[in-house]
């Protein structure tokens, strides 16, 4: 049953990987982003991360392209993959095409908002907002708490 | 493989199919999957390293014989895969409650560049308790990680910096020191707990 959510998940991610352009001018109004959570950091060397489910709710695809916060100066969408011998690694992941009624999760060990040169310690208790900006011109701002360095989830 | 399309084309009730594709998981996926050949880690006996730990001790494999040990390698500027890992095993010790006690669990960094004595007594602070931090040495970190095959790679980010590709599984020893099995990344907390348990009974067994 667990394998099976897994590659449900797995397919969700698919269908917004596919790296086939969206029609421009529409869409992204009506994305949504639930559920955003990131972990403190120890001082601004290291790099953070966010997580959050972003969710299509239109009529139409929506590229995710972007990101930009005062919190980091280099936040990039990033994919992290293990391997059949059991190495991760992690890179940029592109653009992010999200269909019409799907979502794509960025949750830990895949694809997450990578927070790279942070301006400032991410302490736990507060929060930052995080921009996410689409093909069509259109950009959707969240604010996402900060957890403590251990934290799982959305909750904690 | 064969097997289930065989099953597939033929006209088996859909319990026999279930069955089938179920036992076929077991073996290729499940905790019946056997460890691939080559990639099996050294008793932790046939291991040579000396390493230092985040309260400043001389340590190595010699450390970890006597009682069960759960070794993981990674690096404290990994700001997804290693907290996750560090998280859901402190998730796991939790839910062995007192039995955590009697394990040792070592976190050893592949990055000691960046990775020094202080930086991992102050990464593993914010982790379980049972959780200790192992560097050292660039040579003495790939002698380990070749005792365990374990692999790793630094690999240069656009910004000027650099990431670190590394084996992100969880290795289980008993108390002889002995691999009793691995818990790869992403692996669900019902198979990861009770691995662990077998890793804590076998010492019980053992002690012959
Ligand atoms: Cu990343």
């Amino acid at each position: 049953m667990v394998k099976k959510l897994r590659y449900t998940n797995a397919l969700a991610v698919l269908f917004t990987v596919a790296g086939l352009s969206a029609p421009a001018l529409a869409g992204s109004e009506d994305v949504v982003v639930e559920n955003a959570w990131s972990r403190a950091s120890i001082g601004v060397n290291r790099p953070g991360a966010a997580y959050m489910t972003v969710r299509n709710t239109g009529e139409d695809a929506v590229t995710l392209t972007g990101l930009a916060t005062p919190l980091a100066m280099m936040p990039e969408i990033h994919e992290s993959k293990t391997n059949s011998v059991g190495v991760s690694s992690m890179a940029p992941a592109g653009e992010i095409t999200i269909e019409p009624g799907q979502s794509v999760a960025l949750e830990p060990g895949g694809l997450h908002a990578m927070l790279m040169k942070l301006q400032e310690p991410m302490t736990e208790g507060e929060n930052f907002p995080l921009t996410l900006t689409f093909s069509d011109g259109g950009k959707v701002t969240v604010e996402v708490p900060i957890l403590g360095i251990a934290a799982r989830g959305p909750e904690g | 493989m064969q097997r289930r399309q065989l099953l597939l084309y033929g006209a088996a009730g859909a319990g026999v199919l279930g069955l089938t594709l179920f036992v076929g998981w077991w073996r290729v996926d499940g905790p019946g999957a056997p460890e691939p050949k080559g990639q099996r880690p050294l008793p932790l006996s046939a291991m040579e390293f000396r390493l230092t730990d985040h309260e400043e001790n001389e340590v190595g494999p010699g450390n970890l014989i006597g009682r069960p040990t759960m070794v993981f390698f990674g690096f404290t500027y990994c700001p997804d895969v290693c907290p996750t890992t560090l998280s859901d095993i402190s998730g796991w010790l939790e839910e062995l409650g007192d039995e955590a006690s009697e394990m040792n669990v070592v976190f050893i960094t592949v990055d000691p560049e960046r990775d020094t004595v202080e930086a991992m007594a102050e990464y593993v602070g914010y982790f379980h308790p049972v959780i200790r931090g192992w560097t050292g040495p660039e040579d003495q970190i790939a002698r380990a990680a070749e005792g365990f095959r374990a692999s790793f790679e630094r690999v240069p980010t656009e910004g000027g910096g650099y990431t670190m590709n590394h084996t992100a599984s969880v290795f289980l020893f008993d108390a002889e020191g002995e691999l009793v099995t691995m818990i790869d990344y992403h692996e669900p907390r019902e198979f990861a707990v009770p691995k662990i348990r077998r890793a804590l009974t076998e010492d019980v067994e053992g002690a012959t």
